[in-house]
Parts: structure tokens; sequence; C-alpha cells
């Protein structure tokens, strides 16, 4: 074993100094599930999709750094059980109706959830109240399926520079709030040529004016799974 | 409620004459908060444009912590402690009386303004409950007769510095005393860092095996080291006394009665690592400390064991800020201590990086408890082999207790470590004791086949919480106290705990209601391993302890409260259909669900 590799599933994954493991693994093109990771931004940590076990011990991929040697199993009945159990939490948490949703088949949470097996939400549903803002004339958000990755918050703060996204609350009510007089979206100075704007990896920001182009059936990960054409992300300017 | 003043005449004296920092942006709000019941929104647009910060940041801030708050409360705002050992006290029906006498609903300030009452978590009086705070500070002993006092004194807007003093009275009830609170000696650990530098004093503290008494042992001598270490142009020292877990007050007592010894503690880390600015975070609900404790860091001021030139030393400047949490109990891990003490929510930091590598600011920082700053300075004072000569192998020197429930002596009592669960309670006057809860709602509950343990890292570690429960207690109550302080407490930034503690607590309460199954039980150990095993901080790794502790050890609990079926639904059919039976006017038998028609 040479001192910059370790291995996933058994399989031998290059490493360079500071990367993690997620790092490495997305640029040998192995796939780790993943929400609220995406390799523009500084590792989060918060969904904990990509936890994997490492040397017995689970830990969040996207936030381990590699280190020589190490064996990591992302494969194991165990991993695959929690991971499934973490996105039912996600789903009963908002209110996730993905017959209904604009992002149904380009949605990384629905992704995610089919090739981790999720067969139903299986928790009780905790049908928040939440609401829908329409204010901006481009955009509309709808908090019934923020997941709370932030990646609109560092993308705001940290690439457009504008600030428009923070989170709110404590616990369950961690909320994503605007930056603006009213608390709407229309009110602050969003705009669809923001990083922010194309970043969502669920249906929670949505352009406006455009439903249904690609019919359900034809999208992004109704052709392939998300373990071969990964995030939603990568992909949203072609499909522009 | 301090009266007086605009928000922007409250605000310039705030930001003094170093003017406004981002870094003080909580201390800013609780200052705000105690002058005005909330934090107004023209204090909200102040702080945004001076700080350059969105409007939105300061309000998530606010929100995150539980005594800040954007509308008014009332101008008396009573908090009760809402601990289990509070509950065994009789703090429900004192609470309850209290409501009534002031006619306000929990939470709800009264129309009039005049005043609200509310629950908080664990205040940290717990051998002296049960406890309520009164705009910050703590009254303890409370029973009828004070609360129908205190009601009196609301209602004629007595101000609280007229309130009788004994009122806030807080007792240190020091039961047991060994190597700490035993010596009494004129503290001169700074004299010994001066004549033996300051590799001789590292080397005592790993002689001596001190290793952190907040709970998770890791070795003091280490910590420093690797903060001396770590290159940067600034060190920083902070002490974590925002001693947050249900049960513990050992830290109170401490900063109460031995301050001294613990800022010669920190000063002393601070001349190891080479650290110019230190930090106390003390928790809101300690607000009563506040002073004496700025009247300790004066005094060793004026005695040059603080500020410029200590001990006549040239170059060897340090001194200490206390910042004031805002109730918060994941502000006691120490990566969101430095994220609070930066003025931010309290979110855990990613780790690594470390905090001695990257810490307060990003500058190597050491985060110790109370505790072992005192136990520090007393090491390098009386040397290794006194503080070896108690204790056992791995776990060395004392450790305090905060012993409270039923019992009845309660109080802080200090034990060498080894010390058995069955001597403790013996001492303390607990004779009937079914269980003991030792390290607070995070930790493990001990049941009676268990009391020959021990207190000690690698048999039952503790940061101080020892609560006894006798046999008229139902351990469920216990259980579903912690489980709904720990929803109550997430900080929310991680899906396992944030979610999955909502899910575990609705089980608990399921099966206090004798709504659950045998599955549901099953649910409670998949959903409470996968807490454990995926968060992101210590807080979520141990929410589920009580729930999986007590389901092994005490599974009758909840047995007996078992429905016969194997699947109970998580709702209830028949009270759900209580609104159609209303608008269709109907009540008959056949209008309730269960009923075959």
């Amino acid at each position: 074993m040479s001192d910059n590799t370790f291995t996933l599933d058994g399989a031998v994954i290059e490493f360079r100094a500071g990367d993690t493991i997620m790092d490495a693994a997305l640029r040998t093109g192995a796939y780790i599930p993943h929400l609220c990771h995406n390799p523009e931004f500084e590792p989060h940590g918060s969904c904990r999709v990509c936890l994997v076990e490492v040397n017995g011990r689970c830990v969040s991929a996207c936030t381990q750094p590699a280190t020589a040697g190490m064996q990591v199993d992302s494969a194991s009945d165990a991993i695959g059980d929690a991971r499934r159990s973490l996105l039912q939490m996600l789903f009963v948490e908002g209110n996730h109706v993905c017959p209904g949703c604009e992002k149904s088949g380009e949605c990384q949470l629905q992704a995610v959830a089919y090739y981790a097996n999720m067969l139903s939400p299986h928790f009780t549903h905790f049908f928040p109240r939440r609401e829908v803002d329409a204010s901006h004339p481009d955009f509309a958000i709808d908090y019934n399926r923020c997941i709370l990755c932030e990646l609109c918050v560092r993308a705001s703060r940290d690439v457009d520079g504008k600030n428009v996204f923070t989170i709110s609350g404590r616990g369950i009510d961690s909320h994503l709030v605007v930056n603006s007089p009213s608390g709407k979206l229309g009110d602050s100075d969003f705009t669809a040529a923001d990083k922010a704007a194309h970043v969502c990896p669920v249906g929670a920001i949505l352009p406006k004016h455009r439903g249904f182009e690609q019919p359900i059936g034809k999208r992004l990960y109704d052709r392939q799974p998300i373990s071969v054409v990964g995030d939603v992300a990568a992909h949203e300017r072609e499909g522009d | 409620m301090e009266s007086g003043g605009t928000v922007h005449s409250v605000i310039d004296g705030l930001a003094g004459s170093e003017g406004i920092r981002r870094d003080r942006l909580l201390q800013y709000l609780y200052a705000l908060q105690g002058h005005f019941s909330h934090v107004p929104p023209e204090a909200i647009d102040r702080l945004a444009s001076d700080l350059e910060l969105p409007a939105s940041h300061i309000r998530g801030v606010i929100a995150f912590y539980s005594f800040l708050h954007e509308m008014p409360r009332g101008d008396f705002d009573i908090l009760f402690s809402d601990s289990i050992t509070d509950h065994m006290q009789g703090s429900r029906e004192l609470h309850r009386q209290l409501c009534e006498r002031l006619g306000v609903a929990s939470g709800q300030p009264r129309p009039d303004g005049r005043v609200t009452v509310d629950l908080t978590s664990c205040t940290g009086m717990c051998d002296q409950g049960p406890a309520l705070l009164v705009n910050g500070l703590a009254v303890a002993r409370l029973d009828a007769a004070r609360i129908d006092t205190i009601a009196g004194l609301v209602e004629a807007g007595t101000a609280l510095a007229d309130w009788p003093p004994e009122f806030f009275a807080v007792e240190d009830n020091i039961r047991r005393r060994d190597l700490l609170l035993d010596d009494s000696s004129e503290g001169n650990a700074l004299q010994a860092l001066q004549v033996r530098g300051a590799e001789a004093i590292l080397e005592s503290l790993e002689r001596s095996g001190l290793r952190g008494r907040g709970g998770a042992g890791f070795p003091t001598a280490t910590k420093w080291r690797l903060c001396r270490e770590s290159d940067a142009d600034a060190h920083y020292v902070v002490c974590n006394a925002d001693e947050g877990e249900p049960g513990t007050f050992k830290d109170r007592v401490l900063l109460n009665s031995h301050a001294d010894r613990m800022v010669e503690g920190m000063t002393l880390c601070a001349g190891v690592i080479d650290a110019r600015q230190g930090y106390i975070y003390l928790r809101a609900e300690y607000r009563h400390l506040r002073e004496p404790l700025e009247a300790v860091l004066q005094r060793r001021r004026e005695a040059g064991l603080l500020g410029r030139a200590i001990l006549g030393s040239d170059g060897f400047d340090f001194d200490i800020e206390i910042h004031m949490g805002a109730g918060a109990y994941v502000c006691g891990e120490e990566s969101s201590l430095i994220e609070s003490l930066e003025g931010k929510r309290g979110i855990p930091r990613k780790r690594p990086p470390f905090p001695v590598n990257r810490g307060f600011h990003n500058r190597p920082t050491v985060v110790n408890n109370v505790e072992t700053f005192m136990a520090a300075a007393l090491i390098a004072q009386h040397g290794a082999d006194w503080f070896r000569g108690a204790g056992t192998g791995p776990s060395s020197g004392t450790k305090l207790l905060s012993i409270s429930g039923d019992c009845e002596r309660p109080g802080i009592y200090e034990y060498p470590y080894g010390v058995s669960i069955r001597e403790i309670l013996a001492d303390c006057g607990a004779r009937d004791a079914q269980a003991v809860q030792v390290a607070g709602a995070a930790g493990a509950t001990v049941a009676a086949s268990e009391f020959d343990r021990a207190i000690a890292f690698d048999d039952l570690p503790t940061g101080g919480s020892f609560m006894v429960f006798d046999k008229s207690r139902d351990l469920l109550d216990m259980v579903l106290n912690f489980s709904r302080f720990f929803v109550h407490e997430s900080c929310g930034f991680c899906t396992p705990c944030r979610v999955g503690g909502v899910l575990l607590r609705d089980l608990v309460e399921k099966v206090h209601a004798g709504h659950a199954s045998d599955y549901d039980l099953e649910e409670m150990r998949s959903i409470g391993s996968l807490i454990r095993t995926s968060s992101h901080c210590g807080l979520g790794t141990t929410a589920p302890n009580p729930v999986l502790d007590t389901l092994d050890k005490f599974p009758e609990i909840y047995r007996r409260r078992l429905t016969g079926n194997g699947f109970e639904p998580a709702f209830d059919l028949d009270a759900a259909l209580s609104d159609a039976r209303r608008i269709a006017g109907r009540d008959d038998e056949t209008a309730h669900a269960g009923v075959e028609s």
C-alpha cells in the first residue's frame, strides 16, 4: 500500500494532500451518496448521507481527511441501512411530494433515495406548515422541500458576495430565511445569474416560467442513476 | 429589566471606547435583551449597519439562543428550571401555581406586559431546587409560600433590588472535601512557572495524569502542548464555564468560592502557551456570578497577577474577559463554544481542525473546564505526586460530583477517582436508590446491580452530574424529560440529531401515553443507534443514551405501558375523527373509530 492511497470498499483510491475521502472518491469517479456536499464549496457535513465506516468508526466522507491505508466502507449493509434512515428522516421532516414536484427526476434527494433502495418514508410524517415564496420575478422558493444543506447560503455568501440566505432558529425549528426587509426573495437582490440560483439539490429554489419542459421519465435521473451521472448542479448549465 | 436609555445610547455604551466588534455581537444582544426585555428591531438595524452584517444573520443569532427574543417578554421574565430533579422537587406544581396567581399562560407575556412565566433547561440549582430565574437571576428553594410572595412582588411591580435578598442566596452545599476543596494555600502556581519554566510545568502536568474534567477526559498536558507548539500570531485560553449538563452544578460552586484558583490556572496556561487574552464563557444561568467574578479579576489585576507584566515579568501579559452565554446547552461543546464566543450561532465545527490548532478566530486555543484549570494550578504548585496520591491508574486525582435527587444530603462531594457508586450513595444518604444517572442527560443510567462500579475514566466517566432516583420514581419520566431536553437543545445542524431526536422523543411520549407496542421499542433502538453513530457532534452522539441505556437495563418501565398489539398507529384515529363528528353534529357510538358499524 503506497502512502497516498486508501481503499474504498476494497478498491484502491489515490488521494492528494488535503483531500477528504469525498474529494478523492469524486476525482476517481467513485460514488459516495451525498446531498449537502458540492465540490465547489467548503465541505459542510450536515446531511450525514455520505456516512462511511473508517476503521470501525462512522464519519462523513465529505469532512474526513483521507489518510494513507485507511479502509473505508461505504457499501456495507449497516451503512446502507443508516443512509436509508437518514434519507427517510429528511423526507418526513419536510413535505416532499415527488409526483407533483417540478424537480422530480432531477432531484438529488429523490435520486439518492432510489440509489439507497428507499421504498417508503417509514417514519411518521411531520407535515410541517411551510410557506411558498413566489415574490421574485424569476425564482420561487418552496420551503416545504428545503433540506437545510446550506448550499444556497454558501453560494450566496462565498461566490455571489450577497448573503441572500441564512439559517435561523434552532433544532427542529431551524429554517432557511431570506435576508430582505420583508423576508421575501422578491425584496432581496437575488438574481437568476446568482450562483445560489443553481445549487439547490432539491426543489426548494426553482426557476419560474418553465414548467415540465422535459417530461417526467426523460429527466436526468430517469435516464441514469445518480451514481453514474452525479450531482444535478453539475448538469444544470447543460439543461438550460 | 434594567430601564433607561434608548437603543442607540445603550449600543454606544456597549461599544465603549474600543468601538463595535463583530465577535461581541452575542454580548450586545444579551445586554440589549436585559435592557429592553427583547432585542428591538431598531437595535437589529443599527447592529446590522455598524457591523456590516445582514439583519437576517443577527435574527438568526437571536433565534438560536433561548434567552434572546425579538418579541418583548414581560418586565419580569420568570423561567422555571425544568430538569427532572426540579420535577421531583415539585417544580411543575409551583409553575402552575404562579401561572394561575398571575393569570398568565406559560410562555406568553401577560397582555399588560408585566410578566412572562416559562420553562427553561436545568439552571444548575438541583441541590436547592426547585429553582427559577427572574430576569436572569437565580431564585432557589422555591415553595408555595415563596411563589405567593413572588406573585405579590410582580403584581406590585417591585424592582428586583427590593426583593428579599434571601431569595437570591445560592448555597455552596459542600459536603465532602478532598485535594482541591481542602487546599487553602496561597496561590503560587505562577511563581512556579517563573522559576521552573513552561516545559517543567508541562512535564508536571503530564506526570500528574490530569485529564479534562468536563467529561471527555482529554489529557490536559497534551492539549496545552499541542496548542503551545501550534505556530500562530496569537493563542487563546478559554474557560468553559457553560455548565449545562442537567444535574451539574459543581462549577457554580467553584466559580463562587474558588474563582481565584481557576483564574490562576488560566493564567498558568497562558504563560505556557503564550496567550495574551483569555475568556471565561459563563452560562447565562449563572448571571449572579458575573460581578463577583469581575471583582476577582480586578483584584488579581491590582495584585499584579493579571494584566501587563504579570509578577513583574516583562512580556508576561495576559488578561481575561467574561463572555455570557445566552441559553444553549450545545455551547458546552468546545467548538460550539468558540463559535458562540465569536458572536455566532453555536453550531459545532468540523473536526479536524481541532481548537488547539484553529480555535478562537482560527488561532490555537485551549478550552478547559473550570475544575481542570483549578487542578492544573494546584499541580503546578504542589507537584504531580501530590495529585497522583489520589485516584487510580488512568484516573488520577479527584472528581467533584454534583449530587442531587433522592438523597438526604444533596450538594458537592469531592472524591478520589475510583470511588464506587455504593459508597457515594451511603455518604449522601440515598437509602432506596433504584438507579443513578451518572454524567447527566447525556450520561449513563446505572442500575442497582451495578452500584459497585466506580467513577473513573475507564468505568463511569462524568463531568460531575450524579442524580439519584429512588424506588418510588418512574424512570420513564426521566427518559421523557431528557428526550425532550435534547430536542430543545439540538442545534439543528445535522439530520440525525435534528430529526431523529424528534422521532425518538415522540416514541417515548407514545410509550408514556400507553399507546406503544413492541414494534415501537425496536424503532427506538434503531433510531437511537443511528443518532449515536451518525451525528455531527458529541451532543448528538450522546443524546440517545438515556433511551438506549434504559431499554437495556430497565425494560419494565417500557413494557408495563405497552399495548398488547404488535403495531399501534402513531396517531389516535378516534381523536382525528373528532372534527368530523363536531361538523356532522354526531357523537353516537358508530361515529367513533374502532366500533364496527
